[in-house]
């Protein structure tokens, strides 16, 4: 029953929120008083625009003369100088303050937060829930506030969710804060707003918005992949959440790293000269010390997943691997 | 660069009668007036420059008070002080060659500047002295700290501490590959503090306790003193040049623009190692 | 007073001696120390940035017609953008109007032989040669992809060899504009004409007073931040790696204290020109002279102030958020006197619809758009979700474009008549114009609202929802191209072809319009007193030169 309200509620909040002109749709709490706010600038802006062009344009018309017309006469006005110096700044005083507010609201997440921890890397996210399930896209309750508490294994990243009007960068060595709750189900894009080399453009995701019960039968269904699958569904499933598909293709064209099609088996040569052939202990220890032998032509640039992927991780994706012919 | 603010005054492009005043100048006063506030701009935008590692300074030290209180215990406060004794003679004869010159003491002139050259070449030489031992010691910046003893522990068996601490740095180094996992995503730095402590107890020494990346205080320190002695290298270039006018016989009590000009820039380099000194020796 | 000022007004000028027969040959150009052989030399040089520059920027908007990968790949198209950004901002906006107009222009209207240093100042040019060299080291050899920004730590790791050629590069750019800034505080403070009070100065001059403080106060700021991501990139010291325990947020903090005054590096020499050519051709006095001038000066100190304005969603503290939005609001409100002054001097005046004018029209039309969006950004809870979109890229292409290009085209129509003694065809001219503000706006108008749907920027892919926008932008961005060429090419054909100019064709009462055109070697042959600089009254039409002529009993 309580499904059935939340989803009612849901498609009347829908109704409203529809994507503007301007805006993506609204599906934050925040996001109508921050539209409000900018569509307040935005009036402003368009009065001014076409007070100061009218003007301007009737001027160069009205004034026209010819070359020989005497220089005009030099005019001073003092009330004049004031009012358009004080008017700008009794609006921009209004509009510092709205922005003010607006900004603390955003940026003071309720004490009752769900926590989700945010890690960035080039160029995929990974998302932790307080069980320790990982996924690759944001997946969160509607009417619920969370907040995400976030860090970057390598450059900095900016996590940007239009829908949610929320963006906070994500930095290496620290970690930053963002938080938002969501008032419609649904799946809005999550954007990476920090230039973060090649394929900036590509680190994309999505938030996953549930009804609450949805969001316990995901959480549940996500954190046990390996009861729930076959391990060459399972590590299917890890190398697509854990961004390794961002490197690593599976149809044998070269991205950043070797391409795993037909890996198994494989002779490969190393940056140092040597080669190995590509089997258990090959896969495991490209994971968990990926700088130790490197293919030859490739740059030593992927991350190390000691403590991220369980033995039993791995040990699917090797059977994963063996399915690539 | 430091020169370049007193290039009109050798003035040869003017068609005047004063060889010495450029044809876009009405007076020597004016000329001299530019070539001031030139020197001063100069001057301004030095500061600012400095600024920059000033204010990186200030945040890391807010940020890590321990980094730098443990660290400045590395460096020798007395070979600081004499180099700070010597840039003050310096700065002192450089001023006094200014005033020679407008008296037209030529002789007292060329000494003041000689003896300036010969106390810049001092200071390099000392600051020198200590950057080979703190290259020795393994004193520096980002991966390549790694301190063969404990702040206030070097100057004796230098040679014999040396293979045996390097041994120990690369027991460190093992370490530090065999257990990436321990630390999680944003504890890499940790893997630096970790080499000197167990360095030290392999060496024998009194246990000390390296803080985190106590790197960055060297980082700074060369940073800071490395630029200030590059600004040292141009000062002693300039004053070279000015040598050599001088000796020419260039200068007099009319014309003493440049030499008042480099004795301006040299008090400024003097004055960035006067705060310098404090900063990173003389800590609490 | 003489009945008629100095002598040789309406005569052509082509069989006296002027600065461009002055001596010929290869040496007399670059060994030269005359400010306006300089200011020549920099004028084609910082256009051959921008033409490079522009290049870029076509090839950027043509691969972005296609949601997918179009005529380049990943790497290529963000190596394009870094370069584009970096050539524009350090080769081209702030070198462009000072370098050229500036050294060309002021110690003419201070009624100055030449700047106080003519050698320092060959120098500053050089220093830009040098610096253009090695952006193209970093070009060729290795490539750049950080973006015009250098963020630590991508700046650090990326295996773009170029970046240490680049940054030295910059290093270069900045200590060239350091010294011009130098060159011309001094000049205005020690070289002014006999009766060139400060209030008689002419407000380009202010203006370009106004960014020369900046030019010496913040640029050594940039010159250290880009010297330490050197020496990080080299030597690996840690400041701003965070593996090395350093921060690489100071690096934003440290780079934007530069570059945010550098923003006003860039438009403050555009308010100048537009000041001048709208008091010059409205013949009437400026209105609120001294407001205008100490409104450079307003922005130009506290330009120094608002660089945490680019930080808000960079994790710094909350309370340096609300104070840098907070000044940030403050500069709106000098920005907003000199438009509204404009319009006050044109109202009731004796317009002349010249081709400068146009372009001053042009210039109120983009920076109103670029100052208002500009209110969007700094109010703190629309930045954030503006930051980093689109709509950022149109915001400050409007201020920097409209500032830069549309005041340089404006201050290049307005004095080449001056620089060359020729004038150029005022049909074309108005075409440029026209072509120039309406293809920006087709270009850049579309990006406001991609941005605040939400379309990030220095995406190499898009969502296919934005390409109608995209497309839009790519083919303003054609016509744009195409204005500007037909702009410079008019004035190139000008300058050789031109029928000859009278000395001084607007009427303008500012002395540069007082010695002949081109003007001599020296500038002056008796030295000029200077008077109110926008008191029209005693310039009268004179057919016979079709220009103006001094009436002073």
């Amino acid at each position: 029953m309580n499904t059935l309200v939340a989803s009612l509620l849901s498609q009347l909040v829908t109704a409203g929120s529809e994507a503007t002109y301007w805006f993506p749709p609204q599906a934050s709490t925040v996001a109508a008083e921050i539209d409000w706010i900018y569509y307040f600038i935005y009036w402003i802006s368009v009065f001014f625009t076409v007070l100061i062009l009218a003007a301007g344009a009737w001027f160069m018309i009205k004034f026209r003369s010819a070359k020989t017309a005497p220089a005009a006469e030099a005019g001073h006005n003092t009330a004049l100088e004031v009012t358009w110096t004080v008017v700008p700044a009794i609006l921009c005083v209004f509009i510092f303050y709205f922005g003010l507010t607006g900004y603390m609201d955003t940026h003071t997440p309720p004490d009752d937060s769900y926590v989700v921890n945010v890690t960035g890397v080039k160029w995929a996210w990974a998302f932790t829930y307080p069980d320790g399930t990982v996924s690759d896209t944001l997946h969160v309750p509607v009417h619920r506030p969370v907040r995400l508490v976030m860090s970057s294994e390598d450059v900095i990243h900016s996590l940007f969710i239009p829908a949610f009007r929320t963006k906070q960068d994500v930095v290496p060595g620290r970690y930053t804060e963002e938080w938002f709750e969501a008032t419609e189900t649904g799946e809005f894009v999550i954007f990476c707003t920090e230039y973060c080399g090649t394929k900036h453009s590509e680190m994309l995701s999505k938030v996953v918005v549930h009804t609450e019960a949805e969001f316990s039968s995901w959480l549940a269904q996500a954190g046990n992949i390996h009861e729930r699958m076959s391990p060459v569904e399972a590590g299917e499933l890890l190398v697509k959440q854990r961004g390794c598909l961002q490197c690593h293709t599976v149809d044998g064209s070269t991205s950043t790293g070797p391409s795993w099609k037909g890996i198994w088996g494989r002779s490969e040569k190393l940056s140092d000269g040597s080669s190995v052939t590509v089997d258990e202990n090959y896969v495991r220890t490209s994971i968990l010390q990926p700088q130790a032998q490197v293919v030859a032509g490739f740059g030593p640039v992927m991350p190390t997943f000691q403590g991220k992927l369980k033995d039993r991780d791995i040990t699917a994706i090797i059977e994963y691997f063996k399915t690539l012919k | 660069m430091s020169t370049a603010a007193a290039h009109d005054h050798q003035g040869d492009h003017g068609h005047g009668h004063d060889p010495h005043l450029a044809h876009h100048f009405d007076s020597p006063q004016q000329q001299f007036d530019s070539g001031k506030l030139g020197i001063w701009l100069f001057l301004v935008q030095e500061i600012l420059f400095f600024s920059g590692l000033f204010c990186a300074y200030a945040v890391y030290r807010s940020n890590h008070p321990e980094i730098f209180e443990f660290a400045h215990r590395y460096l020798d406060v007395t070979l600081g002080a004499v180099n700070t004794v010597v840039l003050i003679c310096s700065s002192l004869t450089a001023a006094w060659s200014v005033r020679a010159a407008q008296l037209g003491q030529r002789k007292l002139m060329i000494g003041c500047i000689v003896v300036t050259i010969a106390c810049a070449f001092g200071f390099l030489g000392i600051k020198y002295v200590e950057y080979q031992h703190k290259f020795h010691e393994g004193l520096l910046w980002g991966e390549k700290f790694n301190p063969k003893h404990a702040p206030g522990g070097h100057g004796e068996e230098t040679g014999h501490g040396a293979p045996h601490s390097e041994a120990a740095g690369s027991t460190a180094q093992v370490d530090n590959t065999g257990s990436p996992g321990d630390h999680g995503a944003t504890a890499q730095p940790e893997k630096h503090a970790a080499s000197p402590a167990v360095t030290h107890e392999a060496a024998g020494d009194a246990k000390v306790t390296t803080p985190r990346n106590t790197s960055i205080f060297f980082s700074i320190y060369f940073a800071m003193t490395g630029l200030h002695g590059l600004h040292v290298i141009a000062g002693i270039i300039v004053y070279i040049w000015l040598l050599w006018r001088a000796l020419k016989g260039e200068f007099g009590p009319k014309q003493y623009a440049a030499i008042d000009f480099a004795a301006l820039y040299w008090h400024l380099v003097d004055l960035v190692w006067i705060y310098l000194f404090p900063l990173l020796y003389l800590i609490r | 007073m003489s009945s008629l000022d100095t002598v040789g007004h309406g005569a052509p000028s082509h069989a006296e001696d002027n600065y461009l027969t002055h001596a010929h040959g290869f040496k007399s150009w670059a060994l030269t120390l005359d400010h306006k052989r300089i200011g020549i030399m920099y004028l084609c040089s910082t256009v051959g940035a921008l033409m490079l520059g522009g290049v870029f920027a076509l090839l950027l908007r043509t691969e972005l017609l296609t949601p997918g990968p179009g005529i380049m790949d990943h790497d290529t198209y963000n190596r394009m953008f870094t370069l584009h950004g970096a050539i524009m901002v350090f080769l081209f906006i702030i070198p462009a109007i000072p370098g050229a107009l500036g050294n060309f222009v002021l110690p003419i209207m201070l009624g100055a032989k030449d700047v106080a240093f003519p050698k320092l100042n060959l120098a500053s040019y050089y220093l830009w040669v040098f610096g253009a060299i090695f952006f193209v080291t970093a070009m060729v050899h290795g490539s750049i992809d950080t973006g015009w920004t250098f963020y630590t730590p991508y700046s650090v790791t990326t295996p773009a060899n170029g970046v240490v050629w680049a940054t030295m590069g910059v290093f270069i750019l900045g200590f060239s504009s350091i010294f011009t800034g130098m060159n011309f505080i001094v000049t205005i403070h020690k070289l002014r004409a006999e009766g060139m009070t400060w209030f008689r100065m002419p407000l380009f001059l202010w203006a370009i007073y106004s960014t020369a403080i900046i030019q010496v106060l913040a640029t050594p700021v940039l010159a250290i931040t880009v010297l330490l991501l050197t020496v990080e990139r080299t030597l690996h010291v840690g400041i701003f790696d965070p593996s090395l325990g350093g921060d690489p947020v100071l690096f934003q903090h440290f780079f934007w204290f530069y570059s945010h005054p550098a923003v006003y590096i860039m438009i403050l020499p555009g308010f100048g020109i537009i000041s001048e050519i709208v008091g010059v051709h409205s013949r009437k006095h400026v209105f609120g002279y001294r407001f205008i001038a100490f409104s450079s000066l307003a922005i130009a100190l506290l330009g120094f102030l608002v660089w945490g304005h680019h930080l808000f969603t960079s994790g710094q503290s909350a309370l340096a958020s609300v104070i840098f939005s907070a000044i940030t609001f403050t500069i709106a409100i000098p920005s907003a006197i000199k438009i509204f002054n404009w319009l006050a001097t044109m109202y009731k005046s004796s317009l002349q619809l010249t081709t400068p004018m146009w372009y001053a029209f042009g210039f109120i039309v983009l920076f109103v758009i670029g100052g208002l969006t500009g209110l969007f950004l700094a109010a703190m809870a629309v930045d954030i979700h503006l930051h980093d979109t689109y709509f950022v890229v149109a915001h400050f292409h409007y201020v920097m474009v409209g500032g830069t290009l549309l005041a340089l085209f404006g201050g290049l129509y307005h004095w080449w008549p001056k620089m060359f003694g020729r004038m150029y065809n005022e049909f074309w001219g108005k075409v440029g114009a026209v072509l120039v503000t309406l293809g920006f706006n087709v270009t850049f108008f579309p990006q406001f609202v991609m941005g605040t749907r939400g379309m990030p920027r220095r995406y190499f892919t898009y969502l296919p929802e934005f390409q109608a926008f995209h497309v839009a932008s790519t083919l303003g961005a054609y016509l744009l191209g195409f204005g500007i060429v037909l702009a410079f090419v008019n004035l190139a054909i000008a300058a050789f072809r031109g029928r000859k100019s009278a000395a001084n064709p607007w009427g303008g009462a500012t002395l540069e319009w007082e010695c002949a055109s081109p003007p001599p070697h020296d500038n002056f042959a008796v030295m000029p007193t200077a008077r109110d600089p926008y008191d029209f009254a005693h310039l009268t039409y004179d057919e016979k030169t079709d220009g103006y002529v001094a009436r002073r009993s």
